[in-house]
């Protein structure tokens, strides 16, 4: 017999099926009985912006010339039915996340680095704080299945009001806080025993279908005297149809977040496994508005996985109005900085990677209610550095817009798009670069 | 507006909701009738004041939302979401109510003199829902405070995922939703139902009626409870 025993062998290979992640899960699974929650979006490799290119100036398109031609980047939001409209200076806004998913101090410096570029803040699960409210210009009031600490007295102090129908990490399901977040003051806001965990609804309450939402809107417009905008925010399931029935049901403004958006704490499975990428949810609300011939009479606002002006510019372009952002916003107040790899380490995990939002032992003191971890973010600090962010990604959204001849970000189009993938192509409705093609028509 | 030293009349056949609603949520006392609802939504919703109002026919959707300290009457019947998410005052049906009567509620009394649909008290937070007939099915979901007292009977899945309210029944219950069981009737409970019958202004005896709650076994996720989930 022919010894092989020196004969040179091939690496061992894991398969792509199995993979060490895969692995690790059913493990836990195994070990627990209990699903993955974790916070955050999709963190799979979606189709997503950077598939896309902005063509910029040639010679059929004239440029601007950069800091000194005004390229301006306000916008208003809810004019078509409400007496007063949003006017905010940036199309980037701060979405809703809750007083209790987040410590109060992180809720008021998403208040003041908003309100110090000119733009809007929402609430979140969890009722209106007086520290955002005091900290917030523009503030938007979520209403939401739970209705926690839903009245309307912080109704009428909202500057809008978003009627929260899905969210794009989890479309068609409801929210999530458990036990270890649940103290004192966040069970009194929202009439919960201290220390449950809390599911909130994935449904509204007093309503069931499109129709009974639109006399939902007249009621809160009666209550409110006509005055404020009424947004719908969606998740990317069916967003043709969600933005076309949000539109019939009178809402003044539709916001579309897609499966990259981030959460505060909802099963791993349902964040990587429901709903579809931003992109693509942007062609299809943008599609049911123009069919409908109330594309910028009823306002778009795209979020999920929105990072800098390049986003924001292909965003506009593909037809949004503004965008939302949620977790680069927490980046930009200090969540997940390397500069706490030690502590989070101690927790399992690396800085970048961090996710358990919902245990409640943010070493950054975000996503907390433990009032020591709570103390280490300073909210004018935060602030400011939410500010700074917002000022660059606006640089960087004038930058491009200027770049392909446009003295308003409102006026960039679907002209000045191509797609490097065909996926991309085919879901942003864009040619392919170097093509005229769009796969599919 | 027709206006005696008593009473304002808002007529809805002159005027459209908007003035009516305006009428009703600025002023800050007085009693108020209004005249041929013919079934209009989100009427006197937002009241914020300590009015009177009494609207003399049929409600549609969310009559008397969001009310504040103002005590309404519904003569007649009223659609889905009657007071819902109410802070405090009184509201009355003398008719039937629709589904979500009450729904998320915070605070003060609805009473509903005959029967209620399904998920009445839905997410209560803290109202007092008094129905002098029967309710339909998955009253009380999720219902977190307060007293839903029914004196007829109650449908499928009562008190399904039940927090901290608490629901009282004289007739039969269909079905008891997960997590809610039976509880003991103790003085104090016989006496808050007590109350809660005298204010609705409904004769029926205290002691005829049986008390349920939450077990308090799904508060916290455990593996154990698998086959609830
Ligand atoms: C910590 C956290 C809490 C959130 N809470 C809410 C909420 O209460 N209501 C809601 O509609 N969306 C909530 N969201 C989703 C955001 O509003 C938004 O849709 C999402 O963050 C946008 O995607 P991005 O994170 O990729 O920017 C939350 C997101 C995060 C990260």
């Amino acid at each position: 017999m022919a010894d092989y025993s020196d004969a040179p062998r091939t690496l061992p290979k894991k398969p792509w099926t199995f993979d060490d992640h895969t692995l690790s899960e059913i493990r836990r699974a195994a070990a627990t009985g209990i699903y993955d929650i974790r916070g955050g979006g999709s963190k799979r490799r979606l189709p997503h912006f950077d598939d896309l290119v902005l063509l910029g100036a040639s010679i059929s398109r004239y440029a601007l010339e950069g800091y000194r031609e005004k390229c301006g980047t306000d916008v208003i939001l809810g004019d078509r039915f409400a007496s007063k409209p949003l006017h905010l200076k940036i199309p980037i806004t701060i979405a809703g996340m809750s007083f209790g998913s987040l410590s109060a101090n992180a809720k008021e410096a998403l208040g003041r680095g908003a309100s110090a570029m000119g733009t809007s803040t929402t609430t979140g699960d969890g009722g209106m704080t007086p520290e955002e409210r005091g900290q917030s210009r523009h503030l938007v009031y979520q209403y939401l299945p739970s209705r926690y600490g839903m009245n309307p007295d912080d109704l009428r102090k909202a500057d809008a009001i978003e009627i929260v129908v899905g969210q794009g990490a989890k479309p068609g399901g409801g929210g999530m806080l458990l036990g270890q977040k649940i103290t004192d003051r966040v069970a009194g806001m929202r009439t919960l025993p201290v220390g449950v965990d809390q599911r909130s609804a994935c449904r509204h309450p007093d309503w069931t279908g499109p129709d009974d939402m639109e006399i939902k809107i007249q009621e809160l417009r009666e209550i409110t005297n006509w005055e404020k905008p009424i947004y719908v925010k969606v998740g990317a399931a069916r967003p043709y149809y969600d933005t076309a029935l949000s539109v019939k049901a009178g809402a003044d403004v539709v916001v579309v977040d897609g499966m990259q958006g981030g959460t505060a704490a909802t099963q791993d499975v349902f964040i990587e496994h429901v709903g579809i990428p931003t992109l693509a949810a942007v062609r299809e609300a943008v599609r049911a508005l123009t069919d409908l011939d109330m594309h910028r009479k009823v306002q778009l606002v795209v979020s999920g996985g929105i990072r800098n002006g390049a986003d924001v510019a292909k965003a506009l372009a593909m037809g949004a109005d503004a965008v939302a952002i949620g977790t680069a916003a927490l980046v930009a107040l200090g969540d997940n900085d390397p500069a706490l790899e030690a502590e989070y380490q101690k927790l399992g995990t690396t800085a970048g990677a961090y996710d358990d939002w919902h245990e409640g032992r943010d070493p950054a003191g975000i996503s907390t209610q433990d009032p020591e971890l709570a103390k280490r973010l300073d909210p004018v600090k935060a602030g400011h550095r939410l500010a700074n962010y917002l000022a660059v990604m606006t640089l960087e959204l004038q930058t491009l817009a200027r770049a392909n001849g446009k003295s308003h970000v409102r006026n960039l189009e679907p002209e000045d798009l191509a797609a490097l993938t065909v996926e991309a192509a085919a879901m942003a409705g864009v040619p392919l670069a170097g093509t005229s093609w769009i796969p599919g028509q | 507006m027709t206006t005696t030293l008593a009473n304002t009349e808002l007529d809805l056949a002159k005027l459209d909701r908007r003035q009516v609603n305006r009428a009703l949520q600025e002023a800050a006392k007085g009693d108020f009738t209004v005249t041929n609802p013919g079934g209009t939504h989100a009427l006197a919703c937002g009241l914020m004041h300590p009015v009177s109002v009494t609207i003399k026919g049929h409600c549609g959707y969310y009559a008397a939302g969001m009310n504040k300290e103002a005590s309404v009457t519904i003569e007649g019947n009223a659609g889905t979401g009657v007071a819902e998410n109410m802070m405090s005052g009184v509201v009355r049906v003398t008719g039937d109510a629709s589904q979500s009567a009450g729904a998320t509620g915070h605070g003060g009394l609805l009473v509903i003199e005959g029967n209620t649909s399904a998920r009445c008290g839905i997410s209560m937070k803290g109202i007092d829902i008094v129905v002098g007939g029967n309710i339909g099915h998955m009253c009380a979901f999720m219902a977190q405070a307060g007293c839903l007292v029914v004196c007829g009977d109650a449908g499928a899945d009562l008190g399904d995922s039940i927090y901290e309210a608490r629901i009282y029944v004289r007739g039969r219950v269909a079905s008891l939703g997960a997590d809610c069981i039976e509880k003991e009737m103790r003085d104090e409970h016989r006496a808050e139902l007590a109350d809660l019958l005298e204010q609705a202004g409904m004769d029926a005896d205290p002691s005829a009626f049986k008390r349920y709650g939450s077990a308090r076994e799904l508060y916290n996720f455990n593996i154990d409870n698998l086959d609830a989930y």
